[in-house]
């Protein structure tokens, strides 16, 4: 059996302070170093005070996640010297005598089976470490940015309950979700939300692999760890505990250091942090706040808009994707059509491209201009088929598309009849064929498009086709 | 002898009386007479630089509008070196005020220079600073006390009327009954900490020193408020009505356990200041503080983990001492660490960290926390029944430099009596009862939480009705 259990570290992007100090956490485009104070640097004398805010995504989240809420918020030190370290101790939360983690004990739903969550922390992030040659092998030196320094996370806990690589995916797709439906997380962004692997096979000690970036890292880093872990077990060699780092690039795991003991932190509460009192009162308010999540959005889109369960799932695994929908639908009421569109079609193309929805071009009201121009028989299924990876790309109207390469149907009666014509002297045997077996007039229309490079008019090609054989 | 408060110099100040001129020139003549056996300060800043500061400040106006200070340096002050006594910060220039700083600039107060300390407020007798000890100008072989043993002595020399101090575990109180000034402990959250360097934030305060009791009361009516950038700070506004309150009627309780402790000399001084008290009409009772000899250990523990805490962030990446760059990251850590880091620095870092590992955290820590919580409960009894604890500021008279440096038992013993008010985060004050043998010797006035101003207000009768010692300045013996 296969035991995996993640620790996955969340940017809190809806702060739009660091945890501790007033910088600004959102530091795209800002050169290096210049987003830091006299706190988040760790300066002689800085003195750390908690951005309230904070307190509120994180009990949002313990709430969504089924956690205990603590009934104050303490913060520790945790202590381990490293060069990203600005007090080389980070502002953490510790469950342990004398502290405790702002929730614990929670789960989550994933189908049928509950994923158990052990226990949520409010953290600082460390500063970014820069290898000059991206390598921390060849680089002479270590370029050190504490812009990140200081920038809030949430830490999340599982207990070690997933079974497969796929269950971890779907796990943190699913946890993707909530914190976008709760607002605590943009997870589009770069490195927002990242986790730690926990993987163990049977006779094996467990493994840590830190720092994958997606959920589809996660599976295929699990998908190495467990072929590595049991190949090395079916030769005879054990599996210690150990720490191992994804390389993204080859996509292997690569050993980083053997854990012989457990380190110890020195963990003690931060007396520069008076514990903050979480009041019934004020759980209360945010149950009141919590916004519509994942599971209840599904069950809407089933009711509300008649597609299975499948689809709806399909639909709120990401929250830009669910919002698409809704906005097309507000003005499109061929709810199924939309459905199939978006999860065939739009979500296959941009999982194979590597785009997120949010990144994609394609607007709510090109969708719906291209469904518009479907209806009305002017451009095929298969042209909307090869219209839709433009529109992602470019963010053009299908209209200017159409336009622009000479797209629209064939609606020309006599053109069509030339073309026909043509078709049915060089498919003679095809022909007669058709005449005992309608289904070889599909035959007879796919060579007609292969002529029009696809542009004839699908339903008149076939009217065509029949009366000439005199099948009507 | 002339009485000249601040409120008197601000006044001449403006009206000419005394020309900043003179007032520089004086100042910086005893210092350039003096500090060379002393060694008060660390750092003192141009003649010129001041100078021209002090006329600013003195046509801004404000309640110290043209007055020196001296800081203790482990106040950040932007563009003033901030060294904490150590090779580790030596060149640490901070490029922030700390918020006391930031107050006492906008009241037109002008900083002089940083004055000598023990290395991190590590330390009761200013010996442990990496700059050389600072020596007590009433007895140049002895110890001025410490850890703000620099601003002390500046005071007791006459180089400036008022100086900040930090007080984790009597450092204010210790110089200030040594040198015969007055210092106080604040009550924790009244005073931010925010640009203190820390070495046990849940103990210490900053706090003033000053050469008489009214001086003392205005120099904490202006660093003294809430601050957003401290969360420790408490949201209250004090009334810092500033006026003699007798002693007459006041319930004081006489800690016979610490005064026990102490040598004969201090004793004796103090016993007699209790009988003029009492003729004063104080109602003076024996009583005992209760678990005394718990007091010390626990302190110990608490601000030796807090202070390996806090000490971890001086690696030399970002600024302070970084000779060695090169070859990994734990050998440069160490290096520069083991360099510029001095032996009571380690050995407090060294204990702490200790302390806070697994398994002893829960024996020693939290145990410590419990005894502190016991010490908080004990005197919350024992201030139903008085209005003030009185006992001596230190057990001893000012030890010989290098007497007790190298016996930490005994120099962590010198801290008996001051702790208590740290663990406790009540105020306490120190001010100048008598001499022995011409060594002074500090009466220590312990109140409730936030008694901070009336204790000011008694020891201001003491001052004036009882010893008559104030403004005292130590005839240096070259």
């Amino acid at each position: 059996m296969v035991k995996i259990g993640l620790e996955v570290h969340v940017h809190i992007t809806a702060l739009k302070t660091k945890l501790f100090c007033s910088c600004p956490s959102d530091y795209t485009g800002k050169d290096p170093n210049t987003v830091t104070c006299p706190v988040c640097l760790g300066l002689p004398g800085a003195i750390p005070v908690l951005n309230e805010n904070a307190v509120k995504y994180g009990i949002l989240t313990a709430l969504a996640l089924n956690c205990q809420i603590a009934e104050k918020l303490i913060f520790d030190r945790k202590h381990y010297f490293y060069p990203d370290m600005s007090k080389n101790y980070q502002i953490s939360q510790y469950d342990g005598p004398g502290s405790m983690a702002i929730a614990k004990d929670g789960y989550i739903k994933l189908n049928d089976k509950i994923i158990r969550i052990r226990r949520i922390n409010i953290e600082e992030d460390p500063a970014k470490i820069v290898y000059p040659t991206g390598s921390i092998l060849t680089s002479k030196y270590t370029l050190l940015d504490y812009n990140r320094s200081g920038t809030p996370l949430l830490e999340i806990v599982t207990e070690p309950d997933l079974r497969s690589a796929k269950e971890a995916r779907f796990f943190l797709e699913k946890l993707r979700s909530i914190l976008e439906h709760l607002g605590v997380c943009d997870c589009g962004i770069e490195g927002a939300m990242k986790a730690d692997v926990n993987i163990s096979v049977k006779g094996g000690e467990r493994v840590e692999v830190k720092n994958v970036g997606s959920p589809k890292d996660v599976e295929d880093a699990i998908n190495y760890e467990i072929a590595r872990q049991r190949a090395s077990i079916l030769q005879g060699i054990k599996i210690e505990r150990e720490t191992r780092h994804w390389d993204n690039e080859r996509r292997v795991t690569v050993p980083l250091r053997t854990k012989e003991t457990e380190e110890d932190y020195r963990y003690f509460p931060d007396p520069d942090l008076p514990p903050y009192s979480i009041t019934p009162e004020l759980i209360e308010k945010f149950k009141r706040e919590m916004p519509e999540l994942p599971d209840q959005r599904a069950e809407r889109f089933v009711k509300q808009y008649n597609v299975t369960p499948y689809q709806a799932q399909v639909l709120v695994n990401e929250k830009a994707l669910a919002d698409l929908f809704e906005e097309i639908t507000n003005n499109y009421k061929n709810y199924a059509k939309v459905a199939n569109l978006l999860i065939n079609d739009y979500m296959r193309w941009l999982n194979e491209n590597n785009i997120t929805v949010t990144q994609s071009k394609a607007k709510a009201n090109h969708i719906i201009e291209l469904f518009e121009y479907l209806d009305s028989g002017l451009i095929s299924i298969k042209i909307v088929k090869e219209l839709l990876p433009e529109m992602i790309l470019t963010g053009k109207t299908p209209g200017q598309l159409i336009k622009e390469k000479g797209m629209t149907n064939i609606k020309d009666e006599n053109y069509l009849e030339r073309i026909i014509d043509e078709v049915l002297n060089e498919e003679k045997e095809a022909v007669e064929k058709a005449k005992r077996d309608p289904k070889v007039v599909n035959y007879l229309v796919g060579m007609v498009m292969k002529k029009t490079g696809k542009r004839a008019d699908p339903q008149m090609t076939v009217e065509i086709i029949k009366k000439k054989l005199g099948l009507t | 002898m002339n009485r000249i408060m601040i409120v008197d110099l601000v006044n001449d100040l403006r009206n000419k009386n005394l020309e900043a001129e003179e007032y520089i020139e004086r100042t910086y003549e005893k210092i350039g007479k003096y500090d060379k056996y002393i060694n008060a300060f660390i750092t003192i800043r141009s003649k010129e630089e001041v100078l021209k500061e002090v006329k600013e400040s003195i046509n801004k106006g404000g309640k110290l509008a043209g007055v020196l200070i001296a800081i203790k340096d482990n106040i950040s002050t932007e563009g003033i070196r901030t060294t904490c006594a150590s090779k580790m910060l030596e060149d640490y220039i901070p490029p922030y005020d700390a918020t006391v700083i930031e107050k006492l600039k906008k009241e037109g107060a002008v900083i002089i220079g940083k004055t000598n300390m023990d290395e991190f407020a590590m330390g009761s007798t200013t010996e442990t600073s990496y700059f050389g000890p600072t020596r007590n100008p009433w007895d140049l072989e002895r110890t001025p006390g410490g850890s703000s043993g620099g601003s002390g002595a500046a005071l007791a020399a006459g180089y400036v009327e008022l100086a900040l101090g930090s007080d984790t575990g009597g450092s204010i109180r210790a110089p200030a009954a040594y040198n015969a000034i007055f210092g106080l402990k604040p009550s924790y959250g009244t005073v931010s900490r925010f640009g203190l360097v820390a070495y046990a934030n849940s103990l210490e305060q900053i706090g003033p020193m000053a050469r008489n009791a009214e001086d003392l009361g205005l120099l904490f009516s202006i660093i003294a408020g809430p601050d957003e950038r401290d969360a420790t700070t408490i949201n209250l506004n004090l009334n810092f009505e500033l006026k003699e309150r007798s002693v007459k009627n006041v319930r004081i309780g006489v800690l016979s356990d610490i005064l026990e402790m102490s040598e004969k000399p201090v004793s004796g001084v103090i016993k007699d200041v209790v009988n003029k008290l009492s003729s004063e009409g104080a109602l003076i009772e024996d009583t005992k503080l209760g678990n005394a000899e718990y007091a010390l250990p626990a302190y110990y523990i608490i601000a030796m983990s807090e202070a390996s805490s806090n000490l971890a962030r001086y690696d030399g990446v970002r600024y302070g001492y970084s000779k060695y760059m090169e070859g990994n990251w734990r050998e440069v850590y160490a290096k520069n660490r083991g360099e510029a880091f001095g032996m009571e620095v380690k050995r407090r870092i060294l204990l702490g960290s200790f302390i806070l590992s697994a398994g002893y955290y829960e024996e020693f820590y939290l145990k410590a926390l419990k005894v502190r919580n016991l010490i908080k409960k004990n005197l919350d009894e024992l201030f139903k029944k008085y209005d003030i604890l009185l006992s001596p500021t230190m057990p001893i008279l000012p030890p010989k430099i290098g007497e007790v440096i190298n016996d930490p038992v005994r120099m962590y013993a010198m801290d008996l009596n001051t702790v208590i008010a740290n663990l406790a985060a009540i105020p306490a004050l120190s001010m100048p009862v008598g001499f022995y043998s011409d060594l002074p010797i500090g009466l220590q006035l312990m109140g409730k939480y936030l008694s901070d101003i009336y204790l000011i207000n008694i020891s201001s009768f003491i001052e004036r009705n009882i010893t008559k010692l104030y403004n005292l300045t130590a005839s240096v013996k070259i």
